[in-house]
């Protein structure tokens, strides 16, 4: 019997929907192993949050409302004291840069094992076993905590996110715990860029830039009219971050994001192995290309050799002809 | 600023789609793969260099000190790292099977105690088993602050705080740590403007990367002192926290690629054979 603890993540005193994928393991481990599971709404804006979780069938909802921007040292106080208290044997976030960061910490206060971003969890005689990608993405391991709890980060792309049933769970505030190390951290802000687009690692088709677009001009000439007649939501990959094309948050890969959408094209993209790492388990991968051999053709399903610079604006606009179709 | 900077030692990580698995699955072989620092262990060098020197006068302002954790033979990986122009490393000898987050966290932990540097400054992750989880575990066993993810750093306050930008998710999230603390580089942490020492112009631009070796640094790399124990003259617990069962190799991706010429045959393809638009 294994009760487990999801941690939630907060932003901007809203809920993050990568919250769920937590969730989902949750359920998974509490029904395989005839445990429950609790969730600790967690930040500014935990009380509204815990209204909209209180729909996914956990035992309990946990409410710690703390203001002030998001630091490890300032949270994982709190979810170590809630975990222990509990008596959990899993506690789970997304395994996002916010879930990476608190994770660890807060399995250091618990002496407990830190399993990082799983692709899959299975329950072998009452044990969880998790299954995480290593070598950016080129071998799997199986692996089980030898201490009585685990922390355990949950890959976004790799999980369903929970979906609302009916009735409620109880919500419960708690105390909000403190430590020394907190002291010592100011947060001095989060600047992020808002777009209009589908967020990376929840759309169903990526388009994502490379090198090959030369500037951030081209990025918003040329492939943006291509992300948007698709819907999509826009990626890139390291060279073009680098490059100062576009911003960090978009890039994909083995230090960026995983994303596994529906549809993922790579334009002008020519599949390092770090890239590769962040897009491989997308279902059909198109790339865009004039060099044939570029490695990118390991991984994908369509490959147009061509010069992106007369593909894409060509291609932006057959799609918008068809949308209109239907 | 005295500086300590864990670095491993991987198998070539532009090759990683070349590793095998022993026939039974229950190992990692990387058999004819060349050693490397890890990348993001050696972005940490370089960022503590760059905080450790007024770079237009070529002098040195701190003390950087690498240390791995490893077989004998990562003496070879701290010598490149000295010849970057780190002054002293200390190796931990260890079975990496011996090794997982935790102990090298305590590991560090320990040496830290002894060293007591103002800044640990280490990769994110190591590319190998893609943990990222040592830098955190080894701030909360100190109970020192932490900064992930980090890349952009500044000393401020004369030298008594760090601020830095942590790339994350959402966008650059900022910090301002009081030292000793924890910081764990990311890619951007090379950046030719990523970090502001106050003794080096502001406006300084470095190289894209982290600094080659010259040949004068490979020389005088060969006479820096490298401490040498053994995990277990270390007096901590040595016990793992997890372990693995299996491993298995990804699925191969269904079908081969169809190469197409034009827009028409790849949207054609799309829609009717992949129902992908
Ligand atoms: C530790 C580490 C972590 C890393 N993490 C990541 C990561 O998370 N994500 C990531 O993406 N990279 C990562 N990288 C970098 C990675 O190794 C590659 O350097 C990078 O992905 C290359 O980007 P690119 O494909 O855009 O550029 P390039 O490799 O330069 O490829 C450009 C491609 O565009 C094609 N091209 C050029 N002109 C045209 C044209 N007119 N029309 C059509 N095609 C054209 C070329 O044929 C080529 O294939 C990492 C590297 C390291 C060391
Ligand atoms: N064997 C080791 N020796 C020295 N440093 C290590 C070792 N293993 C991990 N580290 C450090 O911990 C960081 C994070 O590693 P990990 O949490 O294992 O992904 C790495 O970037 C290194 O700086």
């Amino acid at each position: 019997m294994t009760d487990v603890l999801v941690v939630s993540e907060l932003i901007d005193g809203g809920l993050r929907k990568n919250t769920l994928t937590a969730v989902t393991l949750a359920k998974q481990v509490a029904e395989g192993t005839g445990g429950a599971f609790d969730i600790l709404a967690i930040g500014a804006g935990a009380k509204n949050a815990a209204t909209e979780l209180a729909k996914f069938g956990a035992r309990k909802v946990f409410v710690a409302e703390i203001g002030g921007g998001y630091f490890a040292e300032k949270y994982a106080p709190t979810v170590a004291d809630v975990a222990k208290k509990g008596s959990y044997g899993v506690v789970t976030a997304c395994a996002s840069t916010y879930g990476k960061d608190l994770l660890p910490r807060v399995a250091a206060k618990l002496a407990a094992a830190n399993i990082s971003d799983i692709s899959a969890a299975k329950i072998d005689g009452g044990k969880v076993v998790y299954k995480r990608p290593m070598y950016a993405g080129n071998v799997f391991g199986w692996t089980s905590p030898t201490t009585a709890v685990a922390c355990v980060g949950v890959r976004q792309s790799e999980f369903v996110g929970a979906v609302a049933g009916g009735g409620a769970s109880a919500v419960e505030e708690v105390a909000v715990s403190t430590d020394a190390a907190a002291a010592r951290v100011e947060f001095v802000g989060l600047e992020s860029q808002k777009s209009a687009r589908p967020e990376l690692t929840e759309a169903a088709t990526v388009v994502s830039g490379g090198r090959a677009l030369k500037s951030g001009e081209n990025f918003k000439l040329v492939l943006e009219p291509l992300v948007d007649a698709m819907g999509a939501a826009m990626g890139a990959s390291r060279a073009a971050v680098d490059a100062g094309y576009v911003p960090g948050d978009l890039q994909v890969g083995q230090t960026g994001k995983v994303v596994a959408p529906k549809l993922y094209v790579a334009v002008g993209i020519s599949g390092a192995i770090q890239h590769l790492a962040g897009m491989k388990g997308s279902k059909v991968i198109v790339a865009i290309n004039k060099d044939k051999e570029a490695p990118i053709a390991q991984v994908a399903d369509y490959f147009l050799v061509a010069d992106l610079f007369k593909a894409v604006p060509e291609m932006a606009e057959k799609v918008k002809a068809l949308k209109a179709q239907g | 600023m005295k500086i300590l900077v864990p670095v491993k030692r991987v198998c070539d990580p532009d090759h990683a789609n070349k590793v095998k698995l022993s026939a039974d699955g229950s190992a990692v072989t990387s058999d004819g793969l060349e050693w490397k620092p890890n990348p993001f262990d050696e972005y940490a060098v370089e960022a503590a260099l760059r905080l450790n020197e007024n770079a237009p006068k070529n002098e040195k302002l701190g003390e950087t000190i690498v240390v791995s954790l490893g077989s004998a033979d990562v003496a070879q990986t701290l010598r490149q790292a000295l010849a970057m122009g780190a002054d002293r490393g200390i190796l931990v000898e260890a079975n990496d099977a011996q090794l997982d987050s935790s102990v090298v966290a305590r590991a560090l932990k320990a040496i830290v105690d002894k060293e007591k540097p103002d800044l640990v400054l280490m990769g994110k992750q190591t590319v190998d088993g893609d943990s990222n989880a040592v830098g955190q575990m080894l701030a909360e066993q100190l109970g020192w602050p932490m900064a992930t993810f980090a890349m952009t750093i500044s000393t401020t306050d004369g030298g008594k705080t760090l601020t830095v930008g942590r790339e994350v998710d959402t966008g650059v999230l900022t910090l301002k740590l009081t030292l000793p603390a924890v910081v764990t580089v990311d890619l951007r942490i090379v950046a030719p403007t990523a970090i502001k020492n106050g003794a080096t112009p502001a406006d300084h631009k470095y190289n894209e990367g982290a600094r080659y070796a010259s040949l004068k640094g490979i020389m005088q790399a060969k006479k820096k002192p490298i401490d040498q124990s053994k995990l277990a003259d270390l007096g901590i617990d040595t016990a793992t926290t997890a372990s693995y069962a299996k491993f298995e190799l990804p699925a191969a991706r269904s079908g081969s690629t169809v190469f197409v010429e034009t827009v028409d045959d790849l949207l054609a393809k799309l829609r009717n054979d992949a129902k992908a638009i």
